[in-house]
């Protein structure tokens, strides 16, 4: 229950905040794993983190960022969508 | 309770659509002029990685002028190098950044401060008020955040891709850290004093942003708890009503939001202690240390490196033949800055430039370098030397987190 309210807080807090702005808008490269990567990173935080972090990333690095996102910041993503995001992300915006 | 997880998730998405739908329907681009977006790409620091272009545009939070957009969610936005070509950051030109995506308005009237903890004799509640009725001090400090210009790693490592602007200058007021925690006494074993802030995760398995100081730099005098920023009401972006002001050290400490003080007589845990915000021991030219956080590998990044930015033109930029003037800041971790040299053969020999005014040993130093240009290309380096003698590198000392990059600047002017 406490989810529920600090996700409903979170968007009553910052969008008032936000609204005067343009929010900003990522279109991801379309292709395979394109939906689980918008579906699980996207809850918290801006998809304009992987475009940002492009090129450079090989699939080790792609690996590691998705691994600390579960292990570290307790982003509930299931092994299937792990790693379907992280061959979306290797293909589309690795190195 | 795991079945809520989803639920809430898809509910905040929906939300956030909703919400995002009625924006853009309602006020359209007007906000964001054409202009401003399509020149996000030129106000990137050359260097950072390409992905950034394809994406970044100008933007404009409430009260703020256009900033580079590098996310919105959390809010990282950078400062074109247009704004720093005064020793003042003004606020609404100040970078805002922030790890977590819940940041809360949140109302002075019911605001309060609740310090105590282990390490503590008593516990407090310092309200608004009561904060801005203590004594209150002023100080002019540069904020930077610990991964400025970590888009010019070479080779790019993973994080925010900030160029220069992740960074400014304001002069703050507000009481001493020490007042605050002596109205709770701090106990002879207490070793830290952790911080937090209103601002948090959006899930709950995500770790709250805490951090926190050795005491000794807690009850140093110029650590503050700041409720004004150049005179002003500090803007909700960058911590109202009042946030830490930790002069010399890099922008990790610097709580927004600030909601707790624990003094602590063990050291501080969390993710955002470590493995975050660490570089390998002995690599950088640090004094000051955090002993109680440090182990065999590494240790809490704490001062800033000397450093300087050339923000009277950009690299390319296309003079005339005669007199031309080369200005910047420049700043370290608060020894004050002795020296800014300018090199235009490629670092053979160097110059002292004229150092301007002197807002304290922790703000920004501007300097300015007058050269005769000559047809062709001039290349201009610059190197600012602090007061115990310290200076910028010529190559960069890799760390894997991209933090305290000092490296000298070498720009190109056309001269015509």
């Amino acid at each position: 229950m406490r989810m529920f309210v600090i996700a409903l807080l979170a968007t009553v807090a910052v969008a008032p905040a936000v609204a005067q702005s343009q929010l900003q808008q990522i279109k991801l490269k379309s292709g395979p794993g394109v939906e689980a990567v918008e579906r699980n990173c996207g809850t918290c935080h801006s998809l304009a983190y992987i475009p940002m972090n492009s090129p450079f990333l090989n699939q080790a690095g792609w690996n590691g960022e998705v691994t600390k996102m579960i292990k570290a910041m307790g982003a509930p993503i299931s092994d299937d969508d792990a790693k379907a995001i992280v061959s979306y992300l290797t293909k589309n915006y690795g190195s | 309770m795991g079945s809520l997880i989803p639920a809430a998730v898809s509910r905040r998405a929906l939300l956030r659509q909703a919400g995002a739908s009625a924006v853009l329907a309602g006020s359209g681009l007007s906000l964001t002029s054409p202009s401003w977006a399509q020149s996000a790409a030129a106000e990137l620091t050359p260097g950072v990685p390409s992905g950034i272009a394809s994406y970044a545009t100008m933007a404009t939070l409430p009260g703020k002028k256009p900033l580079i957009r590098l996310s919105d969610r959390g809010p990282n936005y950078e400062a074109p190098l247009e704004y720093f070509r005064t020793p003042i950051t003004p606020n609404d030109e100040f970078f805002v950044r922030y790890h977590l995506s819940y940041i809360p308005e949140v109302d002075a009237k019911t605001y309060k401060i609740e310090v105590g903890g282990q390490g503590a004799n008593g516990h407090a509640e310092i309200t608004f008020d009561a904060l801005k009725k203590m004594p209150a001090y002023e100080i002019v400090a540069v904020n930077q955040c610990s991964g400025n210009r970590r888009g010019l790693s070479q080779p790019h490592v993973a994080g925010v891709e900030w160029g220069y602007g992740a960074m400014g200058c304001a002069r703050w007021k507000g009481a001493r850290l020490k007042d605050v925690l002596a109205m709770v006494g701090l106990k002879s074993d207490a070793i830290e004093i952790a911080f937090n802030g209103a601002d948090g995760p959006v899930i709950d398995k995500t770790p709250d942003f805490i951090k926190s100081l050795p005491v000794w730099k807690a009850v140093d005098e110029s650590t503050l708890i700041a409720y004004e920023m150049n005179g002003a009401p500090l803007p909700h972006f960058n911590g109202f009503p009042a946030r830490l002001i930790v002069p010399g050290w890099t922008g990790t400490y610097w709580m927004k939001h600030l909601i707790s003080v624990t003094a602590l007589t063990k050291p501080q845990g969390g993710f955002w202690m470590n493995p975050a915000y660490r570089i390998p021991i002995g690599k950088f030219p640090v004094v000051a240390r955090f002993v109680s956080q440090e182990n065999a590998t590494s240790t809490p990044i704490t001062e800033m490196v000397v450093n300087s930015l050339i923000t009277s033109h950009r690299d390319g930029a296309k003079v005339k033949a005669g007199k031309v003037t080369v200005s910047g800041l420049a700043w370290d971790g608060g020894y004050g800055i002795r020296a800014v040299e300018v090199s235009t053969d490629d670092g053979k020999s160097w110059t002292d430039a004229k150092l301007e005014q002197d807002l304290g040993r922790y703000a920004f130093r501007p300097w300015s370098f007058d050269l005769n240009a000559k047809r062709g290309k001039i290349a201009v380096m610059a190197n600012a030397i602090n007061n115990i003698g310290q200076t910028q590198t010529a190559t960069l000392i890799f760390n894997p987190a991209g933090y305290h990059n000092n490296v000298m600047q070498r720009l190109t002017l056309n001269v015509s």
